[in-house]
């Protein structure tokens, strides 16, 4: 089983050269850590900056410089700065190739719930909508139960969507899967978890073909 | 040239009124309009709409109106790290009406540029959409959203000079360039007012058209909301 970092580094494998990445707050944000460094790729923040840098060394911290998660951040060379209107033409416009964000709970046909938790919890939807409805490259990252153990893959959300028919892939504490037109394909299980765990912690429709290789991380 | 210089931030809240629409620049505590958020505390105007991506922290930012019931109703796309605003939204106290963030940003660009409404697919399918024109277009679906009315917008900006021409710093800038000329009236305060010929005409970010008044801001506290540092 992954913990978040491990979740975040299998992530980080599906970065590729030459792309620029959104990452949402919580779980994303560690993937910045394990991109390889033989590659370029810049991280784009919605608050308005491309080419987001890590945290900055202790007493060099500037007011003027967070990311989405109002965390303080450092700006690397070639990083440009911009309003929310043009963060969001980038997004909304498909110029940015990868965008990893959590999620509640996610349905077998890619719907997604990530911003409300109606009588208890309404922290809003950020850039989520935005970024869920545009991305053609939606990378889910979350725990495969909740706290109450529950599967947060379900054949139908019960919490208020953020975005239908949209999310791609997904990596949980226990696997790699597929959103596809019948249901989660398993694509590849964590380290020590079986192909019977992954199917009593999945509440939605689940494909298993063939051998399912752990995965590598 | 003309002069969009105000000497101080209570003529430049001059004409603020109970009952009016205020947007406000900043994203979390970064790049909001200090100096301006004081003088409405001040000013202690109720019943207010307010246009802006947060709703500032218990003790700071719009936190400030918010703890003295100033506001009626809040227009903002994420408003976690606020308590009192969570007690009074679940009581009821407090309307607020959540909006995804690049649709809150485009609505205030609409206002500035003057287009009434845009499609975008943001919302579709989810609880914000219900009310809302629906269309296809290539095989997608996108929803209509309007344009913003406000009042005024408050916005801060890092340099700016008499003509009420702007540059922003970092990250700061944020949704304060989207809201200039967004509203009736537009008022930019800055950390540092130049003299008038200093601003490189290449540089500025927002050409003073779009501003009505300007002002030295002043006493910046400019809060960190999650100081993040490394080891060296």
């Amino acid at each position: 089983m992954l913990d978040k970092n491990g979740i975040a580094k299998r992530i980080a494998q599906e970065v590729e050269d030459g792309y620029y990445v959104n990452l949402g707050i919580g779980i994303p944000t560690l993937v910045a850590n394990y991109v390889r460094d033989d590659i370029s790729v810049e991280f784009q923040s919605e608050n308005g900056i491309l080419g987001m840098g890590p945290f900055p060394i202790e007493g060099e911290e500037d007011a003027d410089l967070i990311n989405a998660g109002k965390q303080t951040i450092t700006a690397l060379p070639g990083a440009s700065y911009f309003d929310s209107a043009t963060s969001f033409a980038m997004i909304r416009g498909k110029h940015v190739d990868l965008t990893i964000l959590g999620a509640m709970e996610v349905s077998e046909n890619g719907d997604i719930a990530n911003w409300k938790i109606p009588g208890k919890m309404v922290k809003g939807m950020g850039g989520a909508m935005d970024l869920v409805a545009s991305a053609e490259n939606i990378i889910v990252a979350m725990m495969h139960t909740n706290r109450a153990g529950e599967s947060k893959l379900l054949k139908r959300c019960s919490l208020p969507l953020t975005g239908v028919g949209c999310v791609k892939k997904i990596v949980t504490n226990l696997a790699v899967l597929e959103v596809t037109e019948d249901g989660f394909l398993l694509l590849e299980r964590a380290p020590g978890v079986t192909v019977e765990d992954i199917k009593a912690a999945t509440e939605g429709n689940l494909i298993v073909k063939g051998d399912i290789l752990e995965m590598n991380v | 040239m003309i002069r969009k210089t105000v000497t101080n931030v209570t003529d430049a809240l001059a004409g603020v009124q109970d009952g009016m629409t205020f947007m406000l620049g900043g994203f979390g505590l970064c790049g909001i309009p200090e100096n301006a958020i004081s003088e409405l505390v001040r000013l202690g105007v109720k019943d207010i709409t307010c246009i802006s991506n947060n709703a500032g922290v218990d003790d700071f930012g719009l936190g400030l109106l918010l703890h003295q019931h100033q506001i009626k109703k809040m227009v903002s796309s994420y408003v976690g790290e606020n308590d009192e605003f969570e007690r009074q939204m679940l009581s009821g106290e407090l309307e607020v009406e959540l909006t995804p963030q690049g649709t809150l940003a485009e609505k205030c660009r609409a206002a500035q540029a003057g287009f009434p409404a845009f499609f975008t697919p943001a919302g579709y399918g989810t609880e914000v959409a219900e009310g809302k024109e629906v269309r296809e277009f290539d095989g997608k679906m996108y929803i209509l959203e309007e344009a913003f009315k406000a009042d005024f917008a408050f916005v801060k900006a890092w340099k700016g000079d008499a003509a009420g021409n702007l540059i922003f710093k970092g990250t700061a800038r944020n949704f304060n360039p989207c809201m200039c000329g967004a509203a009736t009236i537009t008022v930019a305060e800055v950390e540092e007012l130049v003299p008038e010929g200093e601003l490189d005409p290449n540089q500025i970010h927002i050409p003073g058209i779009f501003v009505q008044r300007i002002f030295q801001g002043k006493d910046y506290e400019k809060r960190i909301e999650q100081r993040t540092v490394r080891q060296k």
